[in-house]
């Protein structure tokens, strides 16, 4: 594989790795699918882009704006498709179809706003320097993706690992109920654990855009299936597991294109899922099940 | 006493049949465009063109006693869509014609409604080669096939910068720019140009940087790529970003101006063949140009096409005498032949795809300009 293959798959993962953490830790939380993640990761962009475009802001200045308001849509999303399904014996399913419902919601006020086209960054919005490395071109953008997304990872990680938030996280993930008994404030910890995972997929969200030049509607699909098959490959749940699962994915699938070609990306990235899947059900990384409910 | 509900039904039915022969008469003609979609850039286009067609045909007086009355539907780009707008155009809007859909993939879902329920169906975007009018004889096309722009195009192209070695790129998962593929590889093999690689992407696809990479790794002369719109922006673009320089030509998804406003800077030196010569000093060209720049509209083939799709079922009412039924309308394009439109002389062919002569267009300067 040559040197600027390996640039690619290094890009892409990088940007399945990050959204793949913020769909993994909802997950490892509560124990649900938030289908309406690639929808978040979207408005984001847009709303990065509205402030480029319209607003004129500086990029140092939009980004944080729309990872703080893809965290409030967390908060929304947790608020409406979720909590008033909380406690239901078939929440999970219940909680499945509503945020699937508000992804729908999320699309449709993006078409509503701002159209059903692709809609673009303005082209100086960020310089377009190159890099030689590997043998390769990368772009300062591209690098600073995969550098995100390793960042992202290790604050996450300290986050979760080190903090009291993290700590109470953790406990509403191992039980709910326990968790309250010891005084700590579910809804509270389960709101974070929202606004945390809906800015990391609005950052994302940004990034995809910048890297593609490319924000529409629809933009989320094809990465939330990727998105998926990343966390069930890392364990789901797992941190550690999204980000090898997401780089592995991404490498995996420039291999594919550059020996066997595009039509079989895909197909060998499922079939690696769906093995994982038979020869070790937890995935890479995920915890054996300890606890069966 | 029983209600001769059966006779009565009958009546209806006549007199609802009556209704179009009357002396003034609306003619509808129904619309199915991909107003939002991955299609969504081509259907805007397509609309302008047709509002302002039916404007310049009901204003000109050419049909004595018809007003025509666009009815236009957004098939969302999917097939599932366009086929509950046409169930809707045939049997709610009861339109007389149809043009649309706008992607062949949709066309080869929705066609055959229109067929079996003798709806004359005009496409003006449909560019698979095959299977499109073969779906049945109310099926009739104004827009060139692949088949009929891309080998002139690459051929005049060959000759003007002499390749020898290409690599090609091609969306495998739509029925138009897999169509559009094999056009290319088959006007390749004609012009004994060698095909160093093949690559493929699916249109929900935004990263081709593997692809590209590896299909630039051959050392090819050009990159010949079969794409729709978005999909072609992202490849142009990143295919100048991994450095390539040379040419790229696309199939007809590439032709709109929608891939400068995309891609930028990358787009210039891409190769379009087309079916509209913008350049054309023909009165017809010259007249649609200056009606568009009234409606303050940057015109592109698909808009030509749908405003040619207009004029032509427009030629089809006055030659079957001014009549408006689904009947007269088909009866009436059999009698289309050279007609004067802004693609140039305009005449169906027997088997009812459209004729008339093509064109190779360059990117320069942020815009298409033809290839002389």
């Amino acid at each position: 594989m040559s040197g600027q293959q390996v640039i690619n798959g290094l890009f892409l993962g990088g940007i399945y790795a990050l959204f793949a953490l913020g769909y993994t830790l909802v997950f490892g939380v509560l124990d649900i699918l938030n289908l309406a993640h690639a929808a978040v990761f979207m408005l984001a962009a847009f709303v990065a882009l509205t402030l480029v475009s319209a607003a004129h802001a500086n990029l140092l200045v939009a980004l944080p704006v729309a990872v703080v308001f893809a965290g409030l849509l967390g908060l929304v999303l947790e608020r409406i498709a979720f909590r008033p399904l909380r406690g239901r014996s078939d929440s999970n399913i219940s909680g499945l179809i509503s945020s699937l419902a508000m992804a729908a919601i999320f699309e449709a006020i993006a078409h509503e706003i701002w159209g059903p086209n692709t809609a673009r960054f303005p082209f100086d919005t960020l310089p377009d320097q190159q890099l030689q490395i590997l043998g390769g071109v990368v772009s300062r953008l591209q690098l600073t993706i995969i550098g995100v997304s390793l960042g992202m990872f290790l604050v996450l990680w300290w986050l979760v690992q080190r903090t009291r938030l993290g700590r109470e996280i953790r406990a509403v993930a191992e039980s709910p109920r326990a968790a309250r008994v010891l005084g700590v404030n579910v809804d509270r910890a389960i709101a974070w654990a929202f606004f945390i995972s809906s800015a990391l997929g609005g950052a994302a969200g940004v990034l995809f855009a910048l890297s593609f030049n490319s924000v529409s509607p629809d933009m989320g699909r094809g990465v939330e299936l990727k998105g998926l098959a990343v966390i069930i490959l890392g364990g789901m749940g797992s941190m550690t597991g999204a980000v090898v699962a997401g780089f592995a994915l991404g490498l995996t699938e420039v291999l594919v294109v550059s020996h066997l070609g595009g039509s079989y990306r895909d197909a060998v990235s499922f079939a690696a899922l769906f093995l994982i899947l038979v020869l070790r059900p937890r995935g890479l990384f995920g915890a054996p099940s300890l606890r069966e409910a | 006493m029983r209600f001769p509900v059966r006779s009565f039904l009958a009546a209806l039915a006549a007199l609802a049949f009556a209704g179009p022969a009357l002396a003034q008469q609306t003619v509808r003609i129904g619309a199915a465009l991909s107003m939002t979609g991955p299609a969504a850039a081509y259907g805007a286009n397509q609309k302008t063109g047709i509002l302002a067609a039916i404007d310049e045909v009901n204003g000109s007086g050419a049909l004595k006693g018809v007003k025509l009355e666009a009815v236009i539907e957004d098939d969302a780009s999917t097939k599932e869509q366009g086929i509950a707008v046409f169930q809707k155009l045939i049997n709610q809007s009861k339109v007389a014609a149809i043009i649309g859909p706008t992607l062949s993939n949709t066309a080869f879902a929705t066609n055959p409604l229109a067929q079996a329920a003798k709806v004359p169906v005009v496409a003006v975007s449909n560019t698979a080669p095959k299977g499109i009018t073969d779906i049945g004889d109310s099926i009739w096309r104004v827009s060139l096939t692949e088949g009929q722009v891309i080998p002139g195009a690459l051929k005049t192209l060959q000759a003007k910068l002499g390749f020898k070695k290409a690599a090609v790129l091609y969306g495998n998962d739509d029925a138009f720019t897999k169509a559009g593929y094999d056009v290319m590889k088959a006007a390749l093999a004609d012009l004994k140009i060698q095909v160093l690689g093949e690559q493929t992407f699916a249109k929900p696809d935004r990263d081709y940087n593997a692809q590209l990479t590896s299909l630039l790794g051959t050392k090819p002369d050009i990159l010949v790529v079969s794409a729709l719109i978005e999909n072609a922006s992202g490849i142009v673009a990143q295919a100048r970003q991994l450095g390539w320089k040379g040419p790229i030509f696309g199939g007809n998804g590439f032709n709109n101006p929608v891939l400068m406003k995309n891609a930028g800077p990358a787009a210039e030196g891409v190769y379009v063949g087309t079916a509209w010569n913008r350049a054309s000093t023909d009165e017809a060209n010259t007249k649609f140009l200056a009606l568009m720049k009234s409606r303050g509209v940057d015109p592109d083939q698909f808009c030509a096409q749908a405003y040619t799709g207009v004029l032509v079922i427009a030629e089809a009412i006055k030659q079957a005498g001014t009549k408006g039924g689904r009947d007269d309308v088909k009866a009436g394009f059999a009698k289309v032949k050279g007609l004067a439109t802004p693609l140039g002389k305009f005449s169906f062919l027997p088997n009812r795809d459209g004729d008339h002569t093509p064109a190779i267009q360059v990117v320069k300067d942020g815009k298409f300009q033809i290839l002389q």
